[in-house]
């Protein structure tokens, strides 16, 4: 607690004083709030209009630049003329029309898997599969560096939870063999990891999970669209898709509209349409989203062009970063997310906001949700952006970069 | 092994989490008096686990606020 803040005593809100103190100091400094963005005007998935000024976007996680695709856009029309605005029900009750049916065996013929069950977001599909399929008594292995929704599924579930070191197969092995004879265990991965966009040894991993007689969900939010053959993820990509239990995911990164899924080959699956409490005691995604989902899916897996383009993209980005001297969270291009590591906070913010007044939008992260305390401008890149744009994002950064004293 | 045991080598692998040298007592807090973040916490509880070969698991460590807290815990489940 801050010495400075004299609060009645009781005041809940006291907890937050240190963070309520870092932010004003934040801002007082000069800098722009980066939270409080608007983006006043969408013009297409890689532009905006950002206080007034067109603004490349580099921080949307829209990969594949699916959110003005004519098609997609039609089919939301549609469902909004067809079925109105909202479902106003949980899925259990009023809450299932024909296009959460029809989303549910895109994302099974996606996959080329037997069960898929669509939440309202992605955070409640970790969420709710968490909680739901790992009881008291159970075991929850892992990765330290796990998303907020996990935890947050741990939290809510009775499991023990044992977290092992990020990306590490030889601390996953250890913990599993610990763990006492006949316990459930539930390993949980991710594709790629969002803060540092870094992929996971999920062929080592998986394997030994298996050999522990250990469940495996992946999640598989930021590759899906993207990485694999199919798109279907890390897992595709590493061949291990058939020794995943669960994969989750997201409708608001590549599929471009918001909402979460599950899908998984257990032949019970189901059942969780009875038993999982933030599935079932919730609205479900209005019409014009499962529309828009639906059709977004199934243009996806014809998408190799538009992956290789990405690839380009991103593999472009990384080396240019590099080459102009900014130290980047992973050794080479891994994914879509290429995050450019700051000195601190300060500085980072100083160079959050040169940026976007160079006319270039990124993600600011700082602890603790990022890794180790570091404070990252996390980029995202699209299909959508062309080649000659991600020079000019080059430029924008090599001159605020410059102004700001990070590069030389 | 003895409590006492278990003690003394859990007192050797703090050593180098103990970044300014606190006296170590069971009373010894580790969030305010060691201020250990999330990161040290969990490097310092996996040293722990290897060395006993034991899990600690995050609910666990929840209830584990200071020193002593973490000599029983560990002296118990080093047993079990």
């Amino acid at each position: 607690m801050t010495d400075t803040v004299t609060a009645p005593a009781g005041d809940l809100f006291s907890k937050f004083d240190d963070i309520i103190q870092t932010r004003e100091t934040l801002l007082a400094s000069g800098v722009e709030d980066p939270y409080n963005l608007v983006m006043e005007k969408v013009l297409s998935p890689t532009r905006a209009i950002c206080n007034g000024r067109d603004t490349i976007l580099l921080g949307t996680y829209n990969y594949m630049g699916m959110t003005f695709d004519p098609d997609v856009l039609e089919a939301g029309k549609q469902a909004l003329a067809d079925y109105g605005s909202g479902t106003t029900g949980s899925r259990v009750l009023n809450g299932t029309f024909q296009g959460h049916k029809e989303c549910e065996d895109a994302l099974r013929e996606f996959y080329g898997m037997d069960h898929a069950m669509v939440f309202s977001t992605g955070y409640q599909a970790n969420l709710g599969i968490i909680s739901t399929i790992a009881g008291k008594g159970d075991y929850v292995i892992l990765d330290i560096d796990s998303h907020a929704s996990i935890y947050d599924g741990c939290a809510m579930g009775n499991a023990e939870i044992v977290p092992f070191r990020h990306n590490n197969v030889e601390a996953l092995e250890k913990r599993l063999r610990r763990i006492p004879e006949g316990a459930g265990k539930l390993v949980i991965l991710e594709g790629v990891y969002s803060m540092m966009g870094d992929v996971a040894p999920l062929k080592e991993m998986v394997a030994v999970s298996k050999k522990y007689g250990a469940m495996v969900l992946v999640d598989e939010a930021h590759s899906m669209g993207f990485i694999g053959e199919n798109g279907r993820g890390v897992a595709e990509e590493q061949g291990v898709m058939d020794d995943c239990d669960f994969i989750i995911g997201t409708f608001s990164k590549s599929v471009g509209t918001v909402g979460g899924f599950c899908v998984s080959n257990h032949p019970k699956f189901d059942i969780m349409r009875l038993v999982c409490r933030p599935y079932v005691f919730t609205a479900s995604l209005p019409p014009s989203v499962v529309a828009t989902s639906a059709t977004s899916i199934r243009k996806l897996m014809h998408g190799s062009n538009k992956r290789a383009h990405l690839w380009e993209n991103s593999k472009t980005l990384h080396k240019g970063l590099r080459d102009l001297g900014f130290d980047i969270g992973t050794p080479e291009a891994q994914s879509a997310i290429i995050a450019v590591i700051m000195p601190d906070l300060q500085q980072g913010a100083m160079m959050w906001e040169a940026l976007l007044k160079e006319g270039l939008y990124v993600n600011l992260a700082r602890p603790p949700a990022t890794p180790a305390g570091m404070t990252l401008l996390r980029c995202s890149l699209c299909a959508e952006h062309s080649a000659e744009e991600v020079q000019t994002i080059l430029q924008m950064f090599e001159r605020a970069g410059k102004a700001v004293g990070i590069i030389s | 092994m003895t409590e006492a045991e278990v003690d003394t080598r859990i007192r050797a692998l703090i050593e180098p989490f103990n970044k300014k040298g606190v006296e170590i007592s069971a009373a010894t807090t580790f969030a305010n008096d060691l201020e250990f973040d999330s990161l040290t916490v969990m490097d310092f509880v996996a040293e722990i686990e290897d060395e006993f070969d034991i899990i600690i698991s995050m609910n666990q460590q929840a209830e584990i606020e200071n020193y002593g807290l973490l000599v029983s815990a560990v002296h118990k489940l080093q047993d079990s």
